[in-house]
């Protein structure tokens, strides 16, 4: 048992009970900002900027006036993060399907746009969003056509919500395999994103009594099709045309995307051209032959449509490095298809005792929570994880994952990510 | 088609200033009716019972010259896969680690084949293929898995009715 946890145990003694799992509520909080001050940053590394550019000499960013404005007209991060960036998986495909996002250098629960993972089945198309229609038919009343300038007239909404692809950490099932947290779960964003409720446009063309299922269709070159069920189309499904603020980015469905809160991110369909109701789901080959979760006996789970609850630890995560021992603020995400994150829970010892995170307000349903942990690393190795708590339960561990949906299910792996933190601070993506 | 819209919008405005949910009929009158020939040019799906194909006929002999052509180069000579999806075989693999997911083993209705190479391929010209190029191809690729015969003509009538291996395989969750 390393230090961190030693120190940790005059807390624990306090309770009736020495072998709970958790600490709760302002006692643990209090309990854990004690851990703030029992120990100091030691062994720090020398710092690595030339001397010249550091007290007591002035740096020539102050001695001299800065760049212009607008410089670009749209805005760039500083040059000094140009590796802040999406990736593409690390073994070439010869159709490359996604890029990933850095979620180890995120802040905070939005994701830049320009960080928004990717997931395409035909590439991005270019799309004149003058010439960009969106058709509404089947069982309505009334077949319609809507211009963007229609959609945009109708009264709109903004809600932050996160986006996951159902494939996201998929190879993981198989073995640990990414290195850095956003090779392993980068498929995962969140936006503010701003649009019209679906119902309020199917309301305009009058749904008929027998519609149960909606289909939509993308203006891609796949003409990307997926069935949702009426019930959610009514419920809090969005026909979004921004993201962050401005219009979406071209790969992100530009000028018109359906968002459906909580669900796969394929069904979010990007590019968004004809809604269908039907009395039954379509039965495309994105849920049929794709996006359906093979299980162990050979049979395959159909429609599940939900992202379920879910975390990662940010900070520390594969492929960085602590480089001395002392105070860290251990960092993530979390969350839940489902609604509302109720609880994180992190563990520094492999999982044989749990504490509560603190969650940053505000924690907005469906959407991302950043959770943080005050930790003091004593130098010595270490076994982090992190895991949601919602409504419906517990986030898995990779054991019940894999006893309940085998490593062919490909989709919907939402086991507990562990990290393992070796003495010279290295941290590698490990199963436990 | 518009007048009674504007008649509701008027009445709702009119009595009170508490616009609720419960205005479920609301009406903001924006966008215009589709026509039946712009409908036509996209309405591309096709159901499981064979609703939307089209009018047309395919062959196994035909598919594969086309297949020969414009397919083969991605997916291999006879759909074992190249740099793209194999398309055939995995016939018993799916309960074993080493589970192959094709149109045979894996696919359960021959109509959304028909429906996918109609929509999304060839992959360099999507939506270029005739009904009949269509036919030929979902005909042709369920010849190489053994799910229907060499001389068997896939139209309207006779590719809803191929039965499927994997036809029982799948659950229906909608969760």
């Amino acid at each position: 048992m390393n230090k961190t946890l030693e120190r940790r145990a005059p807390e624990d003694a306090r309770t009736p009970n020495p072998r709970r799992n958790f600490l709760r509520g302002s006692a643990a909080l209090t309990a854990a900002a004690g851990l703030l001050g029992a120990g100091r940053a030691e062994a720090l590394e020398p710092e690595k900027a030339d001397p010249a550019l550091l007290p007591p000499n002035v740096p020539p960013w102050t001695r001299s006036q800065g760049g212009p404005f607008i410089n670009p007209p749209y805005g760039l991060p500083s040059r000094h993060e140009a590796g802040v960036v999406r990736v593409l998986p690390r073994v070439a495909a010869a159709f490359p399907t996604g890029s990933r996002t850095p979620l180890q250098n995120l802040h905070g629960i939005i994701t830049p746009s320009g960080l928004v993972y990717e997931r395409h089945h035909a590439g991005v198309p270019d799309i004149d969003p003058n010439a960009h229609r969106l058709m509404l038919h089947g069982l309505v009343e009334r077949p319609m056509m809507f211009t963007m300038e229609d959609l945009a007239r109708f009264p709109s909404v903004s809600q932050v919500y996160f986006l996951e692809c159902s494939g996201n950490s998929s190879a993981e099932l198989k073995k640990p395999t990414g290195k850095t947290a956003q090779e392993i779960h980068g498929l995962l964003s969140c936006c503010e994103w701003t649009g019209v409720a679906l119902s309020t446009v199917l309301q305009e063309a009058g749904i008929k009594r027998d519609a149960k299922w909606v289909l939509a269709e993308g203006a891609d070159g796949a003409a990307m099709t997926r069935s949702v069920p009426l019930g959610k189309a009514l419920d809090d499904a969005l026909l979004v045309y921004a993201q962050n603020g401005e219009m979406l980015r071209p790969e992100q469905g530009y000028p018109l995307r359906l968002f459906l809160p909580g669900f796969e991110g394929n069904m979010n369909v990007k590019w968004l051209r004809r809604l269908k109701l039907g009395t039954e789901p379509f039965e495309t080959r994105e849920e049929t032959a794709t996006y359906t979760d093979l299980l162990p006996d050979g049979t395959s789970l159909q429609f599940t449509f939900h992202m379920e609850a879910k975390s990662v630890i940010t900070f520390p995560s594969g492929g960085q490095k602590l480089k001395a021992r002392g105070f860290y603020e251990i960092s993530g995400l979390a969350w839940t298809g489902r609604g509302k994150v109720k609880r994180v829970e992190v563990t520094l010892d492999g999982g044989k005792s749990w504490v509560e995170a603190r969650l940053q307000e505000p924690v907005l349903s469906k959407a991302l929570a950043r959770f943080r942990l005050p930790w003091q690393w004593d130098g010595g190795p270490a076994l982090i994880a992190s895991r949601c708590i919602d409504d419906a339960g517990v986030q898995p561990s990779m054991a019940e994952v894999l006893k309940l949906r085998g490593a062919n299910s490909n989709y919907h792996n939402n086991a507990i990510q562990y990290w393992k933190i070796d003495a010279d601070g290295s941290v590698q993506n490990v199963r436990a | 088609m518009f007048a009674p819209k504007h008649l509701i919008l008027a009445a709702c405005t009119a009595c009170t200033l508490t616009i609720t949910p419960t205005l479920a009929q609301q009406h903001y009158n924006l966008g215009r009716p589709a026509t039946p020939a712009e409908i036509a040019g996209w309405d591309i799906d096709v159901k499981a019972d064979g609703t939307g194909l089209p009018k047309g006929r395919g062959t196994v002999a035909a598919g594969a010259a086309i297949f020969a052509e414009k397919c083969a180069a991605c997916h291999g000579a006879k759909g074992e896969g190249s740099v793209a999806n194999k398309l055939a075989g995995g016939a018993g693999t799916l309960n074993t680690a080493g589970a192959l997911k094709t149109v045979g083993s894996f696919w359960p209705y021959p109509t959304t084949l028909f429906d996918y190479i109609r929509r999304a391929m060839p992959h360099n010209a999507p939506q270029s293929l005739k009904a009949d190029e269509v036919y030929s191809l979902t005909a042709f690729i369920l010849n190489v898995n053994g799910v229907i015969d060499a001389k068997a003509e896939m139209n309207q009538t006779t590719l809803p009715k191929v039965q499927m291996p994997n036809r029982g395989g799948f659950k229906q969750v909608v969760d």
